[in-house]
């Protein structure tokens, strides 16, 4: 049999299977996703149109960019024009802070640089010298290991002018203040692919258990996805609520113990402020005092400003489910991917900029 | 960004591995696994590979991203509609 008919039979039984569990559900369910790239595949492959009415799939704030505060972004261009190389993930790029964009400091003149491996800094740092080099790390618990890596080298290395903006924030803890967010209803949550990686399945087990959420991991095929919802709707039918692994292939139960003893030795946890979701305590890691002089926060005295939402935009309400992209009243008309309002829409892993792309046309 | 594709490592080099994905290579730190050898498929996330992968699964998904590619044929079985 062909793979493209296997792979068509197969998404035909999950989808069947969805819609016979659906049909004994006395409520519609809200499965929310967070994971950037999740929103991106439900988006390109248009699951949502597989699924029954009473099975609605809602994103929450796993894009690492999109829940960067105002705040974050405009440190980050600070840090840019006042003469550091600033070394940054792509899709930090184009985000609109209230003070501009990191795109806007380049305009002006400041130096900027795209990086694809936070050790493509310290090569930076490296060939720079004397000059400050500051790595924005922005990024989940996929990212942070290979940062801390990365602080590790520049240690061994002996490279002094080299600093991380620690911007990293911790899936779990979010997890658990949506849980308890009485403004979104949450059924099951569709738990991410890379991030468990790192940390595993069973870091899923304490939200499962204090609120009584089903959550599965789930891989990047569409047919991945479509399990997980499975999986899902069979739970919440037998009234279970425990953590599922559909992406085994990948992720086990205690995730990746080296890598997490890595954010361990350079990496604390402590409170964070997410757009949308306000500050959560221990949701956010710091350098440990060991690793202080990588701390471009201390090293650069870096005054952390709070800045309103800008008008309009609703990026803090997609972010907690509330609000789907589409019912932002900015959405398609002043807020574009090529002009955009909010981060949401401009990251590749923005639920807006998701939508947008793929889902826009079925909506109208 | 989440997204890591599978890749075979072709060769070692001290902590980084060069890694072959189709036709391309790819670098990529090891600090975050252990025992990586040549051969072994691993995911890959901004440079640095996060995990080892079951080799027959990791060629299966690439299977499926070359055929959608048209870079790999996968021959058709007689009697198939």
């Amino acid at each position: 049999m062909s793979l493209c008919r296997k792979r068509l039979e197969t998404i035909e039984a999950l989808k069947n299977d969805i819609h016979c569990l659906a049909a004994d559900l006395k409520h519609v369910v809200q499965l929310m996703e967070v994971c950037g790239t999740h929103s991106h595949v439900i988006g390109r492959f248009g699951i949502r149109q597989l699924l029954p009415e009473s099975v609605r799939l809602i994103s929450g704030p796993g894009c690492p960019v999109c829940v960067t505060t105002a705040g974050q972004v405009a440190a980050a261009v600070e840090i840019a024009r006042r003469g550091a190389i600033v070394a940054t993930f792509g899709d930090m790029v184009r985000v609109p802070g209230p003070t501009g964009s990191l795109a806007d400091a380049r305009a002006e003149g400041c130096d900027v640089r795209v990086i694809y491996s936070p050790m493509q800094s310290l090569d930076i740092a490296a060939a720079e010298a004397p000059r400050d080099v500051v790595l924005i790390a922005v990024g989940f618990e996929t990212t942070a290991p290979g940062v801390g890596a990365t602080v590790r080298a520049a240690a061994e290395a002996g490279i002094g002018n080299f600093s991380v903006l620690c911007l990293h924030k911790l899936i779990p803890p979010a997890l658990s203040v949506l849980a308890a967010d009485p403004h979104v209803r949450i059924n099951g949550f569709i738990c991410p692919g890379h991030v468990s990686v790192i940390v595993g399945a069973r870091a899923y087990e304490a939200v499962a258990r204090q609120f009584g959420i089903p959550c599965v991991v789930a891989g990047f095929e569409p047919e991945d996805i479509l399990l997980a919802i499975r999986m899902l709707l069979a739970q919440i039918a037998e009234d279970r609520a425990c953590v599922e692994n559909a992406y085994g292939r990948a992720v086990s139960w205690e995730g990746n113990r080296r890598a997490q003893r890595l954010i361990a030795e350079v990496f604390e946890p402590a409170a964070a402020a997410w757009r949308g979701l306000g500050v959560i305590p221990e949701s956010g890691l710091s350098l440990r005092e060991p690793w202080a002089r990588y701390d471009a926060a201390l090293r650069l005295e870096v005054e952390w400003v709070e800045y309103p939402e800008p008008e309009g935009c609703c990026c803090g309400q997609v972010l907690r489910g509330m609000v789907s992209p589409s019912e932002c009243p900015l959405f398609g008309s002043a807020c574009t991917p090529s002009s955009p309002v909010g981060p949401c829409m401009v990251s590749s892993e923005g639920s807006c900029a998701a939508v947008f792309r793929y889902e826009r046309a079925v909506a109208h | 960004m989440c997204l890591a594709v599978p890749v075979q490592i072709v060769e070692i080099n001290g902590r980084q591995a060069v890694c072959a994905v189709g036709g391309t290579r790819v670098r990529a730190y090891l600090d975050l696994i252990e025992d990586a050898q040549v051969g072994d498929w691993v995911l890959v996330h901004a440079g640095f590979a996060i995990t080892k992968v079951d080799a027959a699964e990791a060629e299966e998904t690439w299977k499926l991203v070359g055929e959608a590619l048209g870079n790999v044929s996968v021959p058709e079985a007689a009697g198939d509609n």
